[in-house]
């Protein structure tokens, strides 16, 4: 034995959890990619080309950020490839690819790295390029077709009085979004991240039941009854499943104490309802996260906890 | 059986199959012995031998100076080396015998002065992880009436370390005797054992003492880290938060290590001064882990090499748990009385992970046993915000390693927080 040895020193804790910030980008992955497959397999070869593209120019548009400005190169965290993702699965399908070219750079350069990067911002990414995208393209954002043929999305179908299929709207055989329409692959994905524990089950959860408190206070005084199937179609369309376990669970811009976090999803969830019935469909989701996310240091600053300890006296 | 504990905590792998269920060795020291004269709290002890002295084990070498101060004896027999400011150091000449002790009376008969003495001449201190802290001072608060638990932290959350877990099994008797001797002390006191419970057959050991002992419990609590430190295992048993300003005490509570409790009984019963300890050798690098009883002032190398010496060369070794313990620079260090393990790691685990930004998942905050929020907290410390510091309850903070352990980040939000805590804390 070298008697000379120096050993190692630092700061305790010696022993560290295996969780990573890479890891737990790589879990979102990996929960997103039955809904871009099912996109793919839905909407054919554009959903795969509109995927790469983001993803591409997301993680293209942080190196050159890095490069530019000296930073360390932090591609390896993933961060990059998750924005890009979840930003195609909200674009339909017929975009031209130029726009979503502007809108993953939107969402990199403007959104994130002018605020100083992962962790830094205070708008989702890809939420807030997709509204970047909604007021600038509208029309574009707003075409959807389906099997060839342009097609209303079950939400404007639903707004304009017509009937929907619950069980369609449930695989994903409908118009739409890349990434929105199929619920059951979106599920699939969400029990993925809680048995990875990567998300809290509280934001999906009261964002979604707001939105069926919501919906049947609705449907009761316009209707004079809950309408199943109303209800039931505004779950599974448009972007709320996806915004739910995707968006609105965004660590970055969503409160960290538990009752913050509930109180951020009703709001979502009232948002998003008021959107959805009383201005226009489409991107209610979007914008309520966008919203959302402005008020989440406000929520997390009345919603701290009580230190351990704090306010006993001495007996 | 319910079981207790408390909101937060981490869960880090045990590792302590290795060494829970093989029995202590004792080790018999052949090189010099080193004795330091410091305690983590309070003030140096005086020397009252002197270079080319001969003493014996058990002889009293440095004598408490002031009231935060604590006794030391020499553990084996030996000519004193030399002796400076830290420490005094004694020549091994190979003899462990005790030199003998006057016929102490029943611990029944004696005042509850005379058991204080006992435990004060002892040289007891806290002996669980860096505590350090005087028993007998702990054992004397301002009012022993309002005292309603006398609680025996046999928690042992730290990862590896088992040293109290073969203290509860092998000697069950004498920890419960050794809690009957502080009982005496305190009317209106009962006793609380608290095991975790992935020390099952400690707690069916312990209990089979205490069936007859109506004043003294068994309590069991959850296995998680930490679950033994004294803030959270004070709320886990009688839910009563107490925060930095306060003792134990002022929740009617007084918290002993399990070793601790048995030197109390060794000094009560027996007569006999704080010479000895268990401690747990273990890690990946240790060719054969496991319990040691070893003679303070022991040299860590010695202890090393009783248990197997390295498989290679490791590039950490710790004092204490691998949540709390301190790296080692070199071997060259003393077992002293709060020396509850040695561990050795092959690989570092923490040179090897590079610092991000924060994400923001909330993690450091849902496992914080005091509730604060590490990742603000560690924001104030670099950028030197003292006021924001002191508003978010820094002060509160355990230094318990939590959150950098769960960070996805990997910073050390622990080593700014504590340092900024020191800071204000050294201002004061």
């Amino acid at each position: 034995m070298d008697e000379q040895k120096i050993f190692r020193i630092s700061f305790f804790p010696h022993i560290r959890d295996k969780a990573s910030t890479s890891r737990i980008m790589l879990d979102v992955i990996i929960a997103l990619l039955p809904a871009a497959a099912f996109g793919v397999y839905n909407f054919g070869w554009r959903a795969l080309l509109l995927i790469l593209i983001c993803t591409a120019t997301c993680m293209l548009s942080e190196l050159l950020w890095d490069v530019c400005m000296r930073r360390r190169i932090m591609l390896r965290d993933m961060s990059a490839v998750v924005t890009g993702l979840i930003l195609a699965l909200n674009l339909p399908p017929t975009l031209d690819w130029w726009a979503a070219v502007i809108g993953s750079v939107f969402a990199i350069v403007v959104v994130k790295m002018l605020f100083g990067g992962l962790g830094q911002n205070f708008m989702n990414p890809a939420v807030a390029a997709k509204c970047f995208l909604m007021i600038s393209f509208a029309g574009r954002m707003n075409t959807f077709v389906f099997q060839n043929v342009a097609s209303a999305t079950p939400l404007e179908v639903l707004k304009a009085g017509g009937n929907v299929d619950l069980l369609q709207m449930f695989l994903g055989n409908t118009s739409g979004a890349i990434g929105e329409t199929s619920a059951l692959a979106l599920l699939i994905g969400a029990v993925y991240l809680f048995i990875r524990r990567i998300i809290d089950f509280r934001i999906p959860l009261f964002y979604i039941l707001t939105v069926v408190v919501y919906i049947s206070i609705y449907s009761m005084i316009t209707r004079g009854g809950i309408d199943g199937t109303f209800l039931a179609a505004h779950l599974l369309s448009g972007g709320l499943l996806l915004g739910a376990f995707y968006m609105a669970t965004d660590y970055v811009t969503s409160p960290v104490s538990p009752s913050g976090r509930i109180i951020y999803a009703v709001i979502l969830g009232l948002l998003t309802c008021t959107f959805r019935l009383f201005g226009s469909a489409a991107g209610s989701v979007a914008y309520a996260i966008l919203i959302g996310n402005l008020l989440a240091p406000l929520i997390e600053k009345v919603t701290r906890r009580k230190t351990f300890g704090k306010g006993a006296h001495l007996k | 059986m319910a079981v207790l504990t408390f909101k937060g905590g981490v869960h880090p792998a045990s590792n302590k199959k290795l060494t829970s269920s093989l029995p202590a060795e004792e080790l018999i020291p052949k090189g010099d012995l080193t004795f330091p004269l410091f305690l983590h709290h309070g003030l140096h002890a005086k020397p009252v031998v002197k270079g080319g002295e001969c003493v014996s084990a058990g002889t009293l070498i440095a004598k408490a100076d002031g009231y935060v101060s604590s006794n030391v004896h020499s553990s084996i027999a030996g000519i004193v080396k030399y002796v400076d400011f830290d420490s005094i150091v004694i020549e091994n000449i190979g003899d462990v015998n005790e030199e003998p002790r006057q016929v102490v009376r029943p611990y029944t008969e004696l005042s509850k002065k005379e058991i204080l003495d006992l435990i004060r001449e002892a040289g007891i201190v806290g002996m669980g992880g860096e505590e350090g802290y005087p028993t007998h001072i702990k054992l004397s608060p301002e009012d022993p009436g309002k005292i309603k638990y006398i609680i025996v932290n046999g928690c042992e959350c730290e990862p590896y370390i088992t040293c109290n877990n073969r203290r509860l099994v092998e000697e069950p008797a004498k920890i419960v005797e050794g809690l009957k001797i502080v009982l005496r002390l305190f009317d209106n006191a009962k006793g609380l054992i608290a095991i975790q419970d992935d020390k099952k057959p400690a707690v069916i050991k312990i209990k089979n003492f205490t069936a007859k002992e109506p004043d003294i419990h068994v309590k069991m609590l959850y296995s998680k880290y930490p679950q033994g430190s004294e803030r959270q295992l004070i709320y886990a048993l009688t839910k009563k938060e107490i925060n930095s300003r306060m003792n134990p005490a002022d929740a009617g509570c007084l918290v002993l290590n399990v070793e601790t409790i048995y030197a109390i009984r060794t000094a009560v019963v027996e007569g006999r001064p704080l010479i000895s300890r268990m401690v747990t050798v273990a890690g990946d690098a240790v060719k054969r882990p496991g319990n040691f009883i070893v003679r303070l002032g022991t040299n860590i190398r010695e202890l090393i090499e009783a248990a197997g010496g390295f498989k290679r060369e490791p590039e950490k070794v710790l004092i204490g748990g691998p949540m709390t313990g301190e790296a080692l620079v070199d071997l060259d260090r003393p077992v002293t009385k709060d020396t509850n393990a040695v561990i050795a790691f092959l690989h570092d685990p923490v040179v090897r992970v590079h610092q991000t930004n924060c994400i923001h998942c909330g993690r450091c905050i849902e496992v914080c046993p005091a509730r604060l929020i590490p990742t603000k907290l560690a924001d104030y410390s670099a950028l030197g915000m003292v006021d924001m510091f002191r508003e978010n309850d820094g002060r509160e903070c355990i230094e318990c390693g939590s959150c950098s352990y769960i960070c996805p980040a990997k910073r050390s939000l622990a080593e700014v927080i504590v340092m900024m805590k020191q800071m204000i804390i050294d201002e004061l």
